[in-house]
């Protein structure tokens, strides 16, 4: 290596030794910890000391039917929830590509407005909304929005209305770029403008749709905020173990099984691996 | 560079008026377009007109009145609440909030885009592995980081200050990969190998020469970690314990517990204090929506 490409490489070292520290460190860390769990003595009221556990926490985790219930929970929300905001980002994306530019500027901010409202308070925001005491929804509909049979419905959509928005910017940005020729010969072959969006746009931006999917995923997979806040409202609906997150944010600060936290959070560091590259895989090959 | 380059192109081919010449709409197709951007519009903002709405309300109107609507005018009253409370610890919170998402992101900036313009312009050893590594960490999302960093924050007593928050704020894998495709399309190699003929050092060039170029690089950067970071709940609820080292986030969600459990209503006070918390992100996005716009854009083309 020449002298130039080593002074080249300092200059990704800050990043590499935070990576190294941040990222790679706190993951052997979590299977170091993983490995151990806290034995009290004497009938509870003995010393606490830490004994090593082998696979035990592992094979606890693989067993245990609360986990792998929130990752289907999730999953099973993913199904659903996921089609239906990506639809609705499509279509957004699809009507501002069907107007005259100055108007697709002002709309498109418009869309964006939840994009620019902190996750947190735009979740707090809904579940005034949503209140049957002071929101606007109940008097306009007549039904309770924290029933069971539409909890589900009501947080499936405070994350649409949450991701739309985002997700309608990465597909408006694939959306210009489909040279615009192509729909003009379509017109000039008398194709309707729903036909054009059918057959030409969509088509085309299939690869940003992937995209906004598997990001979609992989946020699905890990939250938070928008079940813990259900759960201060209607608690016996919104358990503490309702998400994968969830459970391991309450087994370390609620149960202080930190050990056992830690291998929840290796196991489901692998199965969103995996299911990513599932999909990754499965849409490369449907798209080919 | 052709990423780069062809968005905008498309802006300037039909920037004239939207539509080619020589294509005829039907008015019928027209008029359900419209009628398709405002429903979706409607839908995105109203929930926020609401709250707007509902900031400026007392406790009764809040109950009693169209929650779409203005009551009495109560603004004045609900922002003095929210300033006063508990001392003033708001502004703390707002404070904290511009603190981990500023310097965050400004420390996080640098560093991601030396490894950028490292990653995207020579040709190292363990290079095309640290690429590799790069991209492979946008499947670990942060929240299944968080608890081991916990762990190990909790073994060198870093839990419960600001830094627990603002050392995973500096390390972000996405912007490294953001500030090697503005690398790529921004500072041509041919520039850096002249300046290195004229004798300047690595330094100088990086400092100098490609900070320059990479200014719009560098903005989109910024503003996407400041966004991530002023938006962080789940990392500041881990680590922070302390009320006054919370951030805006961690403070409402701790109000809104509060108000259902105490006698006294707080209701007005976590609406007014949620409003307050969009209006510094809003303004600075729609200030900074040419840089964001392009960055979320090039991201994903990739």
């Amino acid at each position: 290596m020449s002298v130039t490409q080593r002074k080249g490489a300092a200059f990704s070292a800050p990043f590499f030794v935070g990576f190294a520290a941040l990222f790679v460190l706190p993951l052997l860390y979590a299977v170091h910890q993983s490995l151990y769990t806290v034995r009290t003595s004497g009938l509870g009221i003995g010393p606490r000391v830490e004994v090593f556990a082998g696979a035990d926490n592992f094979t606890r985790a693989l067993s245990d039917g609360t986990f792998w219930a929130s990752i289907g929970r999730v999953l099973a929300f993913a199904v659903v929830q996921i089609p239906v905001m990506l639809g609705f980002a499509l279509v957004m994306a699809l009507l501002l590509d069907g107007t005259r530019r100055r108007v697709a500027h002002r709309y498109r901010l418009a869309f964006l407005v939840p994009y620019m409202i902190p996750g947190i308070v735009a979740a707090l925001m809904w579940m005034y909304v949503y209140s049957p005491r002071l929101g606007p929804l109940t008097d306009l509909t007549g039904v309770n929005f924290f029933s069971p049979a539409l909890v589900w419905i009501s947080m499936g959509n405070l994350l649409t209305w949450i991701g739309a928005g985002f997700n309608m910017l990465i597909i408006y940005g694939a959306l210009q770029s489909v040279p615009r020729e192509l729909f003009d010969a379509a017109r000039v072959d008398g194709a309707s403008e729903l036909r054009i969006a059918v057959s030409i746009k969509i088509p085309y931006v299939r690869g940003a749709l992937v995209l906004t999917g598997m990001l979609s995923i992989i946020h699905m997979l890990q939250i938070f905020n928008e079940p813990l806040l259900f759960r201060n409202v209607v608690p016996e609906i919104i358990t503490k173990d309702f998400t994968p997150i969830m459970m391991i944010f309450y087994e370390a600060f609620d149960s202080n099984d930190y050990n056992y936290a830690a291998a929840l959070s290796v196991v489901l560091a692998v199965v969103v691996g995996a299911i990513s590259f599932l999909f990754y895989r499965f849409t490369n090959r449907a798209s080919r | 560079m052709t990423s780069l380059a062809s968005p905008r192109k498309a802006t300037t081919t039909s920037a004239m008026d939207g539509l080619p010449v020589g294509a005829t709409r039907s008015r019928l197709s027209q008029a359900f377009v419209l009628a398709g951007l405002a429903l979706f519009a409607l839908y995105s903002v109203a929930p926020v007109w609401w709250l707007v709405v509902s900031a400026t309300k007392d406790q009764s109107d809040l109950l009693y009145t169209n929650g779409l609507w203005f009551g009495e005018f109560n603004l004045g009253r609900n922002l003095e609440q929210v300033f006063t409370y508990n001392d003033g610890v708001f502004f703390r919170w707002v404070a904290n909030s511009l603190l981990y998402a500023g310097a965050g992101a400004l420390v996080c900036t640098l560093i991601s885009l030396a490894a950028g313009y490292s990653l995207s312009r020579f040709s190292f050893r363990g290079r095309g592995l640290g690429l590799a590594m790069v991209i492979g960490s946008f499947l670990i999302p942060g929240a299944m980081l968080t608890m081991p960093l916990y762990l190990l924050f909790a073994q060198v007593g870093l839990v419960d200050t600001a830094w627990a928050v603002l050392l995973p704020s500096f390390i972000s894998p996405f912007s490294v990969y953001l500030a090697k495709v503005y690398v790529d399309g921004a500072v041509p190699p041919e520039l850096l190998e002249a300046a290195r003929v004229d004798g300047a050092g690595e330094l100088r060039i990086f400092f100098q020469i490609v900070t320059r170029l990479m200014k719009t690089g560098a903005a989109t950067v910024f503003l996407l970690a400041f966004v991530g970071n002023w938006n962080g709940f789940y990392l500041p609820l881990t680590m922070l314990r302390g009320e006054d080292k919370w951030t805006l986030s961690l403070g409402l969600y701790a109000w809104n517990l509060k108000r259902v459990d105490s006698e006294n209503d707080l209701t007005a006070l976590v609406l007014t204090g949620s409003l307050l918390a969009v209006v510094p992100l809003a303004v600075f996005m729609i200030a900074m929506r040419r840089y964001w716009q392009s960055g979320v854009t090039l991201g994903s083309l990739k």
